[in-house]
């Protein structure tokens, strides 16, 4: 084969893998311009600071919960993780209000990872099926929650200022709390695409047997990954505090079906071994537009799970037709076998 | 050669899986510059012995030594890493990633920041291929590919480590004779660079024309090993099997039936095209051609597989539709695929379960399935192909490559087709069972069964057929009576050196 079509086809088969990402966007666009249209202020610049506010925890979610999608697992705990360190990041600020906020993000992180080692601990070491491990860490975690915080909220007023500022300042209409995402998911999206170990991940999804037989240590990735899922809902956790300055013992709940909406919406495989973070953040940024055109379109509330839901199964539907054609177009553009 | 310690060697290593003993006792030593065959009946126990030398299992008792020293692979990476290089039986790849990425994972080269180099890799790869002289894009993903090409990255990214060990489990089963000849090139290469070689085949004229040494096994155990000169095919035969074996093909029937299946002006875009033949009852027509000559989408095409874009497909005078394979069976068609793991069987089902999940319908008695049948068409086919299984209920993961073969096999032929699709019927499968198997289909066709055949092994099409249609490039390029075929003519036909043909050609 010449180099040049060698060339060419490449160039096709990275393009395919774009696809989704850019058709999202396309859809994204449309939905953002026709509701504009009817309400123009739903564009202003409060109207995209909400969505952003909105979106920002749970697209962070998306890229841990990505990362154990793409080993073909699951983890569906990171609504409890979330939920402690939220009230662990209060509970600290009142303690010692002049603590540097970088220092509560540290914690919220490294409080996440050990919780993710438990349940990457309890996959990869006990056999435990990750849905049935990390739905009971979801209880566990929450139950934990419950016996701390007992009836207690934290308030806003509570909370030093400089630190709710994360959510309420920002770089004209986009608050510091969306930089700080925005930059996670470019860094991870990076290091999934770049490095060896993001690749592991691909890899083990795709075919366990294969990773065990080209030397990936199975369980030690398992580990890490559920570790990384971990640390983002704990670290997600400090910037929902920041997000929302009430919090009780119920914080985050239900969030988790939520993002792995998203992340499907933004075509990570439920199968393992496809799927970016960008896509499923690009898929919570899509999900939380449309709640918002829904209010900004006074469409009753009701609407918008019914939404969300229908958006599911028209992105599964949508993968099985372009993974059909792609599996057909490379059957019929291959040459050798 | 044999002097001097082996690179690698097993000493008295047995291993069982629950009860059954899969090896007994087996030592074994691969020396630098010299080939080595493995060849033994299914479920003899090569392809376990290949993953205890690889470090995927550990052996019951028995040790392995590297260069003279006792040495435990715990894991895969360990044996990669002292040098020794695989290439398993079944494909062991990532679908979602690209070909480079499956050749050169955890190895890829690295740009600053320990990047991957993901430009650099497929040059890489590309120049692997080149050598190989295989047209795949290394960009690609590997979901989509052939079991041919899936098994011609498989030997790239075997070679690719350069190791001083190279094990191979059949790792020209799914190759027709131009890919494999570039292999052996290649082999012989590594082996004037003093590598070792440990070849396992089920064509023993392979083994006789690339090896040098040789060990046979039976049930698990060696029953004799030493320079291959000193061996005929047929010794070795008798030596796999315990008996001497007739290898003769069944003869051929002189007259054939009404059409079975009319095919005409059959196309799909950049696939094939203009495919117009028929195939009569009680008849035996081979598709021959090179990988990738469009053999298999023919047939997948004709069952439904596969959208066809153009053309009709009739059996016994009604249209087939396109794109539907249920409407296929229910007109007596039938099709043993190519990839047994992805298209034939469920590997953690029972034997039971796989076999007879074409015609659980059939058997059924209102919504309940009747076991006591389910189990006897099962064990009546197991006997037929002589099946080598401990339980009917085990997972027929736990069968041998060569066996789970024939359960796909007795899946299908248990639907008690009239009209039969079959892709490379015999990979994997040993001397005996093959023999056998040909016997079985010859018989099928005395009794009026319509069979269209795709097989990559020529002696096997000129042996089998009554008619050879050669395929190259999506068309269909000339027919041949199978009793005047010869290798070289089917050959320049596939390849398109039509300078060499002979008079037994009638190109279409
Ligand atoms: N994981 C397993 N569990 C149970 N039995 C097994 C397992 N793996 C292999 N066996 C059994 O061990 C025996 C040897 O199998 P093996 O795969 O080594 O055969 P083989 O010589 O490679 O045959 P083939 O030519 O068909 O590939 C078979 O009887 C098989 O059923
Ligand atoms: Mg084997």
């Amino acid at each position: 084969m010449s180099a040049a079509v060698s060339a060419e086809r490449s160039g096709l088969f990275q393009a395919l893998a774009r696809v989704r990402e850019v058709g999202l966007f396309a859809v994204l666009a449309a939905l953002a311009l026709a509701t504009a249209a009817i309400n123009p202020r739903f564009l202003g610049a409060q109207g995209v600071k909400d969505i952003l506010e909105d979106v920002a925890v749970t697209a962070l979610l998306c890229v841990g919960e990505t990362i154990v999608l793409l080993m073909r697992q699951v983890d569906l705990s990171i609504s409890s993780i979330l939920g402690l360190t939220a009230y662990a990041t209060g509970a600290l600020f009142i303690a010692h209000p002049a603590m540097p906020v970088p220092l509560v993000m540290a914690i919220g992180a490294v409080g996440g990872a050990v919780l993710g080692a438990l349940n990457g601990g309890l996959v990869a070491w006990g056999g435990v099926p990750s849905l049935v491990a990390t739905l009971g860490t979801l209880y566990v975690f929450r139950g934990a929650d419950f016996a701390w915080v007992k009836g207690a909220q934290i308030n806003a007023t509570s909370l030093p200022g400089h630190f709710l500022g994360l959510a309420t300042a920002g770089v004209g209409p986009v608050p510091f709390l969306a930089l700080i995402v925005v930059g996670l998911i470019a860094l991870s999206g990076y290091a999934l695409r770049h490095y060896p170990a993001g690749r592991e991940y691909f890899a083990l999804g795709s075919n366990e047997e294969a990773a065990r037989l080209a030397g990936i240590d199975v369980r030690r990735r398992l580990l890490l990954g559920f570790i990384c899922c971990g640390a983002i809902a704990g670290f997600a956790g400090v910037l929902f505090t920041a997000r929302f300055g009430t919090v009780d013992a119920t914080a985050g709940t239900g969030l988790e079906l939520h993002v792995i909406a998203a992340c499907v919406v933004g075509g990570v495989a439920i199968t393992g071994g496809v799927g970016s973070v960008e896509g499923a953040a690009i898929g919570a940024l899509l999900l939380a537009t449309i709640s918002n055109a829904l209010v900004s379109l006074r469409v009753p509330a009701f609407w918008e799970q019914t939404i969300e839901g229908a958006m599911l199964l028209a992105a599964i539907s949508l993968d099985l037709v372009i993974a059909r054609h792609t599996l057909a177009l490379m059957r019929s553009g291959r040459r050798h076998g | 050669m044999t002097d001097g310690t082996p690179i690698l060697a097993t000493v008295g290593v047995s291993k069982s899986f629950g009860g059954a003993v899969a090896l007994r006792d087996v030592s074994l030593a691969l020396h630098g510059g010299e080939a080595h065959a493995l060849l033994g009946e299914n479920g003899a126990g090569k392809s376990t012995l290949v993953r205890i030398l690889a470090g995927v299992i550990e052996p019951d008792s028995g040790h392995i030594l590297l260069n003279g020293r006792p040495q435990i692979f715990r894991n895969p990476a360990e044996a990669r890493d002292a040098g020794v290089a695989v290439i398993y039986q079944e494909p062991t790849l990532f679908p979602d990633l690209s070909i480079a990425e499956n050749v050169l994972i955890g190895r890829q080269p690295r740009r600053r920041w320990g990047r991957i180099d993901h430009r650099r890799s497929t040059a890489m790869v590309a120049a692997l291929f080149a050598g190989l002289g295989v047209a795949l894009d290394p960009a690609r993903p590997v979901r989509g590919l052939s079991i041919a090409g899936q098994q011609l990255v498989e030997i790239a990214k075997a070679l690719s480590y350069e190791a001083r060990v190279l094990i191979m489990d059949e790792p020209t089963a799914a190759l027709t004779g131009e890919e494999t000849a570039r292999l052996f090139a290649v082999v012989r290469r590594l082996l004037g660079q003093g590598v070792a070689i440990l070849f396992i085949t089920h064509r023993l004229e392979e083994a006789f024309a690339e090896c040098q040494r040789l060990t046979v096994l039976r049930d698990g155990a060696p029953v004799d090993s030493g320079p291959i000169a000193g061996y005929t095919p047929s010794q070795v035969v008798r030596l796999m099997v315990g008996r001497a074996l007739e290898t003769l093909y069944p003869p051929r029937r002189s007259e054939r039936g009404a059409p079975a299946l009319v095919v005409r002006g059959l196309s799909a875009a950049g696939v094939y095209a203009g495919i117009d033949f028929d195939l009569h009852r009680g008849e035996i027509v081979a598709l021959a051609g090179l990988v990738g000559a469009g053999r298999s989408e023919v047939l997948r095409g004709i069952f439904g597989i596969d959208q066809r874009e153009g053309g009709t497909v009739h059996a016994f005078g009604r249209e087939i539709p396109p794109g539907d394979p249920r409407a296929a069976m229910r007109m007596g068609l039938a099709l043993v695929p190519e990839d047994r793991r992805q298209q034939g069987l469920v590997l953690d089902l029972s034997i039971i379960r796989n076999a007879t999940l074409a015609v659980l319908r059939k058997l059924c008695r209102g919504p309940f399935s009747s076991p006591a049948k389910e189990r006897a068409i099962t064990a009546e086919w197991a006997s037929r192909l002589k099946l080598k299984f401990r339980r009917l209920s085990d997972a027929v993961a736990t069968l041998s490559g060569g066996n789970q073969q024939k359960v796909v096999l007795s899946k299908w032929l248990a639907t008690g087709p009239r009209i039969l699709l079959i892709d490379e019927p015999t990979r994997g499968i040993d001397v005996g069972a093959k023999a056998e198997l040909h016997h079985l289909i010859a018989g099928l066709a005395r009794q009026d069964l319509a069979v269209l055949m795709v097989s990559s092994e020529l002696p096997e099409v000129l042996g089998m057929a009554d008619r050879i249609l050669v395929m190259r490039e999506g068309r269909i390029v000339g027919e041949m009576g199978g009793a005047l075929a010869s290798e070289e003519s089917v050959m320049a036909l596939a390849t398109g050196q039509e300078g060499a043909l002979g008079p037994a050609c009638d190109p279409a």
